[in-house]
Order: C-alpha cells, then structure tokens, then sequence
C-alpha cells in the first residue's frame, strides 16, 4: 500500500499543485496524467524521494516513506527522462551494474533474461554509445527487471518505444502486478492498463482550485 | 561494501576505455612543470631550490583539472539520481567515485613526479619524501575536490567556479607538502609535516563525504 495525503508542489515560487491524496494498493497501477508542466515527473520524484514535498506526507505500507531515504529507495525503481546508458560499456555491462548497485542477481543468465523481456537481448554486447534512443530505454527497463522491487514509478516511460516495445512493457507491468508489486506511470495516454486509477494532476493546480471555490 | 566495489570497479573501467582524462591530467601535469627550466632558466640553484613548489602547484592544478567531470556525467545522464535510489548511502557513493578518481589522477601524478624532480635538478634526499608526501596529499586533493565538485552540478562555468571553492582549501597541503620535501632536502625535520598531512587526509576522509554527500542531494533537488 502506498499512499499520500495532502501533497503540496513548488517549484521555484511557483504553486503546481497542493492538496493531493493518491492511494495504490498491492497490484494496482496510478496513471497521472495532465498537460505539459502540471507537476506529473514532480510528483514522481517526490514519490521516489528525490524531491521534498513542500507539505503533505507519504506511506509505504502505513509508514512514514520520507523518514528513512535509504530505506525507502530500497523498495522502488525510478524511470526518468534519462536512461543513465553509459557510451563506453556494453549493454550486458550497464544492466549488469544497476543490478549489482541494487543488491541483484549479477550472473549473466539473470541480466540475459531481463533484457530479453524487452527484446534487448541481441543488444548484449554493444556498446551504450551505438544504441538508439529506443533502445536506450529498453535498456533501462531491462534494468529494473534485473534487481526487482515492488515499486515501480515510471515517467513516460513510453517515450521513444515503438508499439511492439510498448506491448512488451504492458505485459511487464502486467507481470509485476500480478506477482503483487505497484506502478506509478505518467502518460499521454498511450498505453494502457487494467483497472488502473487515472489521476488527473491538474485537478489540483490553484487555477482549478479557485475557479471551484468561485 | 560489494556495491562499493562494483561502483569502484565501474568507474575505473569507465575511465580506463574513455582513457583521455586520466592521459589528459598526467600531460598537464608534465607540460606545467616542464615550462619552468624552459622560463626561469636552467641555473642549477634556482631550479632546485624552487623544484619541490613547483612539483606541487602543478600536481595541485592538474588534479583541478579532472575535478569537473567527477559528478558531471553522470548527473547529465540520469546515472546520479539511480545511485542516489540504489541503496548505497550517498556518504558512500562520494567515497567510491572519490576512490576511482584518485587511482586515476593521482596515482598516476605520483609515478611521474620523481621524473619531474630529476628534471628541476631537485637533490635526490627529496626524492622519497615527496612520494610520500603526495602519496599523504592528494588524497585529500580528491576528497575535498569532490565537495567542490558536487556543489558546482548544473551550473554553468562551473570550471572556473569549482577552481576559486577549492583551490583556497588546497593552500594547507601545498604548505606542508613543499615544506617536507624541503625539510628533507635541507636536512632539519619533516615528520612533522608529515603527521600534519596524514591529519588533513583522515581529517577530510572523515567530513568530506557528508558535504559531499549534501550538495549531490541539492543537486537532485
């Protein structure tokens, strides 16, 4: 269970959200959606810690989230904008160290079968610097299904896929949901899931706000 | 600890096939201290007597020089938010990169200094001490260079920036380090500096990682 209450966003001055209560159980998904800027990557890094709400607090199955950083980390992946693939190693090498960094499976076979959940396989031993961006990020999806953790926060994680690939993160994500584990997703709306909870984030930006208390 | 030796072992093979920093900091190094019996002339008393000054200036530059890219890359490319979800502490993340970082520019800094002091006309009872020395100095070059390093993410000019953070933090050990050397080329007593330069890196492996550790997390901010 992962949830938050009363989530207040701002970023240099400016309000982008306040007032926001999200809840996700055990095999459920939360799609955020909303216009460019209303705070969709925000709120998925202050779900991953990255980034401190300026108010409102976070639990993971009925504890504090923010108290213990390290502890916290532990239990999610980050899916950002950038899909940390280094030039100079094989993709072999790049998945292999995420895994090791995260306390994962480091043998060949195990990083093997998490590429090949996302038809990277063949990509083994090329290095990061040949890859396109596609491919980029089928590497880093390849990523964290090496070391698992019940939290998965992706952000746009479809950006660059072709609709095979994107095919192939649905039955991922179907897969960790099932086994249990939660997504966090933000979109445009090209992918979708079962009964998924759709957050529209700019529901909560101070504009609305004002116009409903009008 | 293993993740500590995986993010060890990743940047040194990182640096090892990219090959340029490394290369680039060790010519630097030699080219700054070549230009002085070019410019100051090839008298055999001036040289030596400002040859162990020189030697460190120059080590205390070139390893400025690779300090920018410590963080740099991988904040750019996503890998410094991953680190800091991984479940290394970032105390300790600090403490790994600084660890890849010294074993490739000041290791290699130390090699090539005794062929520098041959070539300043340095006496040769100087020779030992400043290994030592540099071995005991650059260290702490590394570890303070980190924090600076870790404060100038995402802003730009951050070369310039991260040279006037550090390099009045620098003045202390280039003090102690000249003066060993000259202690033992002269004959008096350089235990003392020695002591005082094992202090500065025990001292600054002890607080650098959390200020380090501090301006990574502004960063991510």
């Amino acid at each position: 269970m992962f949830q938050g209450k009363d989530i207040t966003c701002i970023r240099g001055e400016r309000l982008v959200f306040t007032g926001l209560d999200f809840s996700v159980g055990s095999g459920g998904a939360l799609v955020l959606i909303g216009p460019n800027g209303s705070g969709k990557s925000s709120l998925l890094r202050m779900m991953a810690g990255l980034l401190r709400p300026a108010s409102g607090k976070m639990e993971w199955n009925g504890e504090n989230a923010l108290d213990d950083f390290d502890e916290h980390a532990s239990n999610l992946h980050y899916v950002g904008h950038h899909d940390a693939v280094k030039p100079v190693l094989s993709v072999l090498e790049n998945v292999r160290f995420w895994a090791g960094v995260r306390g994962g499976e480091v043998s060949d076979k195990n990083i093997l079968t998490a590429l090949d959940a996302f038809a990277a396989k063949h990509l083994a031993d090329i290095p990061g610097r040949f890859l396109s961006a596609g491919q980029k990020r089928r590497v880093n999806l390849a990523r964290i299904i090496a070391a698992p953790a019940p939290l998965w926060l992706l952000d746009e994680p479809t950006t660059a896929l072709d609709r095979a690939s994107i095919s192939l993160l649905d039955k991922a994500i179907k897969h960790h949901r099932e086994g249990g584990g939660i997504v966090v997703l933000s979109t445009h709306a090209d992918i979708d899931l079962e009964a998924a909870t759709v957050l529209d984030i700019s529901d909560y930006s101070l504009k609305k706000i004002e116009r409903g208390a009008a | 600890m293993k993740q500590f030796a995986f993010l060890v072992r990743r940047d040194l093979s990182l640096a090892f096939r990219q090959g340029m920093d490394s290369l680039m900091v060790v010519a630097f190094f030699v080219i700054a201290v070549v230009l002085f019996p070019l410019g100051v002339g090839p008298e055999p008393g001036t040289l030596a007597r400002i040859s162990s000054g020189v030697i460190w200036v120059a080590a205390l530059l070139s390893a400025m020089l690779s300090l920018e890219r410590l963080f740099q890359t991988d904040y750019e490319d996503g890998s410094l938010e991953l680190l800091a979800l991984s479940s290394l502490p970032m105390e300790v993340t600090v403490l790994a990169k600084v660890t890849a970082h010294w074993i490739t520019t000041g290791l290699p800094l130390i090699i090539a200094a005794p062929v520098l002091a041959v070539l300043m006309q340095m006496e040769t009872e100087g020779f030992v001490i400043l290994i030592v020395a540099l071995l005991l100095g650059t260290p702490s070059l590394s570890l303070i260079g980190a924090v600076g390093a870790a404060l100038i993410l995402g802003s730009r000019r951050g070369g310039v920036l991260l040279s006037l953070l550090v390099l009045p933090l620098y003045i202390p050990i280039l003090i102690f380090g000249v003066s060993a050397v000259d202690g033992a080329i002269g004959g008096y007593e350089f235990k003392a500096q020695l002591l005082i330069l094992s202090g500065f890196f025990i001292g600054s492996l002890a607080l650098t990682p959390w200020a380090g550790a501090a301006g990574l997390r502004q960063a991510l901010e």
